[in-house]
């Protein structure tokens, strides 16, 4: 259907260009009336138009005003991560300052039109340059430039920097269209090593973990929500299984690209617990959202991961209760090396790790 | 055609055969034709780009509304329900970027003014080759409709957003737009390529070679220095797309792993090794970040000339406004992985680019300021150009303001792939560029087609337009301060998003009231071209050439010899002179009642460049 309509189109175009040369020739012998342009200077026009860009700005003033006041409690409440402070600081200042600039250049460039439209009899000052003037104002923005690229490269130098030697390290993997996050475990606190080759959505190994890897026996992971600890730089290692992903915490100010084939990272603390904001904002059903925010596919829109942050003791008891990985999974026995079986059978055999494990655990069920 | 040589002594034309309507209007050597040729293509497609924008709007202004009765232009991309289909919207922004950067704004916007006013302005014929320049516009007609004819495949167009970053756009598993959609998008942009190169080509030779006696350099008009540098700049970074582009083919294609490593989709592992998708990301943008000074450095040009004339004076600053524009186009190949500091690249190159970034701010406050220092006192005529030149100017500042919060490193992290990106650059390139093309289009239509536009229906498209922009755009910057991802078909799947509702549906009306103002000078554009008012020679009293050639100017431009030139083109109220404006052909020795004292000792000169000869033995 769409070819013949477009064939159709086709053949009409071709029949209206012929038309059209046709005509071109025979028009070629008529006279067109010649008349005299229009006085473009001197009607009431000039002056409307110059006092409607002045009008214009005004009105923009007041709506920028309005605006902002009405848009402004929508915006993201204050950051709950110590960096985001920083960087919400620093956005806010630059944003004054560039706010300043677009009102005096603004002003200016709506105030001359009106100031000097054209008057009958009036002559434009001749003055085709002035060098001072071209200094000055190639200094003053250089120096505003270079005030904000010092402050914005010491926080970005500070906030890219190698994560804090005790942080909580978490790995959070993106696959089209969910997030899933992977846990060290609370024995050896190591991630286990992982190899995309082992991934496989069928046994349910959607890490492609190694359990070549003794560190993957007490690995834990998750597919519906990730807990971090308030109070505790976290490190999340990012990865992506398939195409580009990106992590966004808006609350927390975190983002890092997920790319496959190149793991990235990002670390940050938080000082506000899902319950601290509960309460700050008055609201008992606000959640921490992490979205994806590069491009993937149909589901882009769609991947939520639901972000806890709990207290610290409650955090810690929380990685306690959860279940790894190999546990949940006893058939990837299997594919642990024989040397190694002993290990990973305390993992898919609880009982017997409760009578012979010696150090004081919270009871290990649910 | 294109030599000098053999035309300074015609007079008419009859040595040349009547050219039949195929070889004057379709398959035309003539660089006027070409200009009109490549600004009608330029319009198609912006109406074409536009409307793919209004029905993403509506799926972003009111997430509920039943588009049924879209059903008959968008067939299966409606679903039952009336829902539109998610793979479809991101084919529709993909669309919409690719289609309004590269066939608006760069095709339409330098293929029509480059072509159009570098002859006429530098005092040539034609192109330095009339055949290279109609196969520059055929190359990008063919790519036209293979861009063309992807929108309507089964499989639906291409759907990585315009940036088409692997493995997303390599693996056609991964998404329906990566099939032949992006297969024939690559195509396409491979032969836009080739029309751009071979257009940017013709224009630097031409300017280099061709310019009429006198015209040194620093005689050049704003317009043809700005044609100059985009050229350049086209030049050397569009090659960098080719490339990317071919190593995308190939990954695609012939099994390499240029951007592919580790990568398991749709139950099984794929055997790409050793790729970085990083590597896409900075060839791409190798030639992104060039590409929006190639956006807007015309438009740059055209407000130049449109704001000198329309004051009455000289353009302030010619010097410094021809250094920045050089600065900008040097800083333009240094600063591309300001697009980039989320990837996951070593921090230590965020930093580089981010001082490099900042500094270019700086040549382009200074070209702003320049302008505003025009306008002061002025004897300022509002013609639709002069209104759109202003207007892209207060685009320009505020859309360049907030490029330097996103320069910014540390505080991309919040804003990088959100609505504040997308506010940025449609201030900036998709309304500052747009209304540099649309001055251009009312300032040179009496030039093109002999006719004057309608004043009146120019000012309603302006202020339309104007208050459209702000409205749709300046909104944005909220929506992107609280966090919204961009190329997200509905924001109703988090909390956090679950805001913004009317701001989004305001912006959607103001988009459609917007676009709907372009039909009135689409209206206005076509009637004038038939039955406009008959225009004069130099409607605008302007000084530069294209102004001394007769109405409608036909082959070889002039009529007669080619105009000899004396003086800048921005003699404009100079103290003394009998008129408002002095152009750049009257000698000095002319005009002893308003020469500057350094200008009476150039009166000597004028026998020499007068004696000049054109070498007669280049051939045609």
């Amino acid at each position: 259907m769409i070819i013949l309509v477009g064939f159709l189109a086709l053949v009409f175009l071709a029949l209206t260009v012929i038309v059209i040369g046709k005509t071109q020739v025979l028009l070629k012998g008529v006279k067109v009336k010649t008349e005299e342009p229009e006085d473009l200077h001197l009607d009431k026009a000039n002056d409307w138009n110059a006092i409607g860009l002045f009008v214009f700005w005004i009105i923009c003033i007041i709506g920028l005003a309005w605006s902002y006041m009405d848009a402004k409690k929508d915006f993201l409440p204050e950051a709950s991560s110590l960096h985001g402070r920083i960087t919400d600081y620093w956005f806010w200042v630059s944003m004054i300052v560039i706010m300043i600039a677009f009102f005096i250049v603004n002003s200016l460039l709506f105030y001359f039109p009106i100031k000097y439209r054209y008057k009958k009899g009036n002559k434009a000052t001749f003055y085709p340059h002035n060098n001072n003037l071209e200094i000055i104002w190639t200094v003053i923005p250089a120096l505003l430039m270079a005030g904000l690229v010092f402050t914005g490269l010491k926080v970005w130098n500070e906030v890219m920097d190698d994560a804090p030697e005790d942080a909580e390290v978490i790995e959070i993997m993106g696959r089209q269209f969910a997030w899933a996050v992977r846990y060290p475990g609370v024995d050896d606190n190591k991630l286990g090593g992982y190899d995309y080759r082992l991934i496989d959505d069928v046994t349910g190994n959607s890490f492609g973990m190694d359990f070549t890897d003794p560190n993957s026996f007490d690995d834990f992971t998750s597919s519906t929500e990730i807990h971090i600890p308030k109070g505790k730089p976290v490190l999340l290692k990012i990865r992506a299984r398939d195409v580009l992903h990106s992590v966004f915490i808006p609350h927390m100010r975190v983002k890092m690209d997920a790319v496959p084939g190149m793991p990235t990272k990002f670390w940050f603390v938080t000082d506000k617990s899902t319950e601290d904001m509960r309460i700050e904002l008055g609201n008992p059903d606000f959640n921490y959202e992490i979205a994806c925010t590069e491009i993937c596919g149909r589901g882009h829109f769609s991947m939520r991961l639901l972000l806890i942050v709990d207290e610290l003791e409650d955090f810690e008891a929380w990685k306690k209760e959860q279940k790894s990985f190999l546990s949940m999974n006893p058939s990837f026995i299997d594919k642990v090396p024989d040397n190694l079986k002993a290990r990973a059978l305390k993992y898919t055999e609880p009982e017997i790790e409760l009578t012979e494990v010696l150090d004081v655990t919270e009871g290990v069920t649910e | 055609m294109s030599a000098v040589s053999l035309h300074s002594e015609d007079h008419g034309h009859e040595e040349h055969h009547e050219l039949g309507f195929i070889r004057t209007y379709i398959f035309s050597e003539d660089h006027k034709m070409i200009a009109k040729q490549y600004l009608i293509s330029g319009i198609v497609w912006a109406v074409i780009g536009g409307l793919m924008s209004l029905v993403f709007r509506l799926q972003l202004g009111f997430p509920d509304i039943d588009m049924s009765f879209l059903k008959p232009f968008l067939g299966q991309w409606i679903d039952a329900q009336g829902k539109l289909d998610p793979n479809f919207y991101l084919a529709l922004v993909t669309m919409h970027g690719t289609i309004m950067v590269f066939f608006v704004l760069t095709a339409g916007l330098s293929g029509t003014f480059s072509n159009f006013l570098i002859p006429l302005q530098i005092g040539a014929r034609d192109m330095a080759s009339g055949f290279m320049n109609m196969l520059s516009y055929w190359f990008f007609f063919i790519s036209s409709m293979i861009m063309f004819w992807s929108i309507f495949i089964e499989t639906g167009p291409a759907g990585g957003s315009w940036v088409i970053y692997p493995p997303l756009s390599a693996l056609p598993e991964a998404n329906p737009g990566s099939g032949l959609g992006m297969t024939l998008w690559l195509v396409a942009m491979a032969l836009f390529i080739v029309s751009s190169l071979l257009g940017g080509i013709n224009y630097v030779t031409t300017v280099i070679n061709l310019r009429t006696k006198g015209m040194t350099f620093d005689k050049l008009p704003l317009t043809i220095w700005a044609f100059t540098f985009t050229a350049i700049l086209g030049i050397l970074s569009f090659p960098v797309l080719l490339s990317a582009a071919l190593l995308l083919i190939f990954d695609r294609s012939f099994g390499t792993s240029f951007y592919l490593s580790d990568i398991y989709i749709n139950g099984h592992a794929l055997p790409n090794q050793g790729g970085s998708p990083i590597l896409f990301q900075h060839l791409f943008w190798f030639l992104g970040h060039p590409e929006v000074y190639i956006v807007i450095l015309p438009a740059l040009g055209i407000s130049s000339e449109v704001i000198a004339t329309n004051s009455r004076k000289p353009i302030f600053g010619y010097k410094a406004m021809i250094f920045s524009m050089a600065g900008i186009m040097f800083l333009a190949f240094i600063v591309w992985a300001h697009h980039m500091f989320m990837t996951g690249m070593n921090p230590f190159l965020g930093s580089v680019f981010m001082i490099l970034t900042l500094i270019i701010a700086v040549p382009s406050a200074v070209k702003a300021f320049n302008y505003i220092a025009t306008l002061w006192r002025g004897n300022i005529i509002f013609t639709p150009a002069m209104l759109f030149a202003i207007g892209l100017v207060s685009f320009f500042v505020s859309g360049g303001l907030t490029g330097i919060i996103l320069g910014n490193a540390a505080l991309d992290i919040q804003l990088h792939d959100t609505y504040f990106v997308v506010a940025h650059f449609h201030l900036v390139m998709g309304s500052a560029a747009i209304f540099g093309m649309v001055a251009g289009v009312y300032h040179w239509f009496p030039k093109m087609f002999g006719k004057m536009m309608n004043k009146s229906l120019g000012y309603v498209h302006f202020w339309m337009t104007f208050a459209g922009v702000y409205a749709v755009f300046f909104p944005m910057h909220y929506i992107g301060i609280a966090g919204f991802p961009r190329r997200y078909y509905s924001w109703s799947g988090f909390e956090t998003f679950d805001i913004y509702a009317d701001l989004n549906s305001f912006m959607t009306v103001a988009a459609i009231l917007t676009f709907s103002a372009q039909l009135v000078f689409i209206f206005n554009f076509i009637y004038s071209i038939f039955w406009g008012k008959k225009a004069t020679a130099n409607p605008w009293s302007s000084n530069t050439l294209e102004w001394t050639t007769p109405i409608n100017p036909g082959h070889g431009n002039w009529p007669g010899e080619l105009p000899a030139v004396y003086r800048w083109p921005y003699d404009y109220s100079k103290p003394g002179a009998k008129e408002d404006f002095i152009p750049q052909n009257i000698p000095f020795s002319a005009t002893p009642e308003s020469n500057l004292e350094e200008e009476n000792e150039m009166i000597e000169d004028e026998k020499i460049i007068d004696s000049i000869e054109f070498n007669k033995n280049i051939p045609d």
